[in-house]
């Protein structure tokens, strides 16, 4: 194996820990700090961005590919939190606006 | 040179007539990577359905105790170790090492059984304890149907990916598949560990028993 090979199998390991360490700080967070939602979201994509970027090898390719896949996708998962408010007029027995 | 003899020509090179691959990357990886933003939505619909469910419903149980919660790191660690295990076979693929890709590939496989295993337990745990589809002896009668529809659709997506990687990984063995089969079906692979890093969190986490 040669060395670019071999750094790069280092960072996988190095990437490798980082997100397994994250997972035991969302678990001690959660029994510490009670679990809210916006902590574990975050610590969520922080591995999920390790997880694409490194192991997925998603910044090895093109810009172009990088730019094509991930605001997409975003965008798609932000639209989708319009039902918030429904939910919230659901729970308060609210009937739908007029 | 005649118009059949060029035709059969580019057809076997595919230089001059075809386009060059979009983004530098072969078209089967490219397919791979729509596959993945689709199901990525996919997931986070139903993510999204949960936490509509969950958010709308006034007595939603937390019913996960510190054993499940233990269980559910153990099978985070085993995914994530599964991840690399298949960049292992991901790079001995790649120096043409087919009996250590074979190798790799099946330990990442045995990795997703184990999982898969481990997540049926954590189900008939739950189901011994009276969770059904629509009912359950804490509260909100959903609880049992989002529980079960979101670790079960990644469940699939492991089993699915444990069948890939066992076809992949023998078929690259016997010369039938190339390197970047293996290389795609990793991708698929590490989406399935990505997907889990959600649920842990939103499905476990959040409803911990405090």
């Amino acid at each position: 194996m040669n060395n670019a090979a071999n750094g790069s199998m280092r960072t996988n390991f190095i990437i490798y820990g980082v997100i397994l360490a994250i997972a035991v700080i969302q678990i001690v967070v959660a029994m510490t700090m009670g679990p809210s939602l916006g902590r574990m979201l975050v610590l969520a994509a922080i591995q999920a961005y390790l997880a694409v970027m490194f192991f997925m090898h998603l910044r090895d390719e093109k810009p172009s590919l990088r730019l094509a896949l991930i605001p997409g996708t975003i965008f798609v998962l932000v639209m989708m939190n319009m039902i918030w408010a429904d939910s919230y007029r659901l729970i308060h027995l609210r009937p739908f606006p007029k | 040179m005649s118009q059949a003899n060029l035709t059969i020509e580019h057809l076997d090179h595919g230089a001059g007539v075809m386009e060059e691959a979009p983004f530098a990357i072969p078209s089967s990886k490219l397919v791979m990577w729509l596959f993945i933003i689709s199901d990525a939505c996919t997931f986070g619909a139903v993510l999204m359905a949960y936490g509509y469910i969950r958010n709308s419903a006034a007595d939603w149980p937390l019913v996960f105790e510190s054993a499940s919660i233990w269980n559910a790191l153990l099978m985070t660690f085993i995914l994530v170790t599964t991840s690399l295990t298949v960049l292992f076979a991901v790079k001995a693929a790649q120096s043409d090492d087919r009996a250590g890709a074979f190798k790799w590939t099946m330990i990442t496989a045995a990795g997703g059984v184990l999982f898969a295993l481990l997540h049926i337990r954590e189900w008939m745990s739950l189901i011994g304890e009276g969770v059904r589809l629509f009912q359950n002896p804490w509260g909100a009668p959903l609880f049992g149907a989002m529980f079960f529809s979101v670790t079960g659709l990644h469940m699939a997506h492991v089993v699915g990916g444990v069948i890939a990687l066992l076809v992949v990984g023998s078929g690259y063995k016997a010369g039938r598949y190339a390197a970047k089969h293996i290389e795609i079906w990793a991708l698929y692979w590490h989406f399935v560990d990505l997907v889990w890093m959600f649920v842990v969190p939103l499905i476990y986490l959040l409803n911990m028993k405090r």
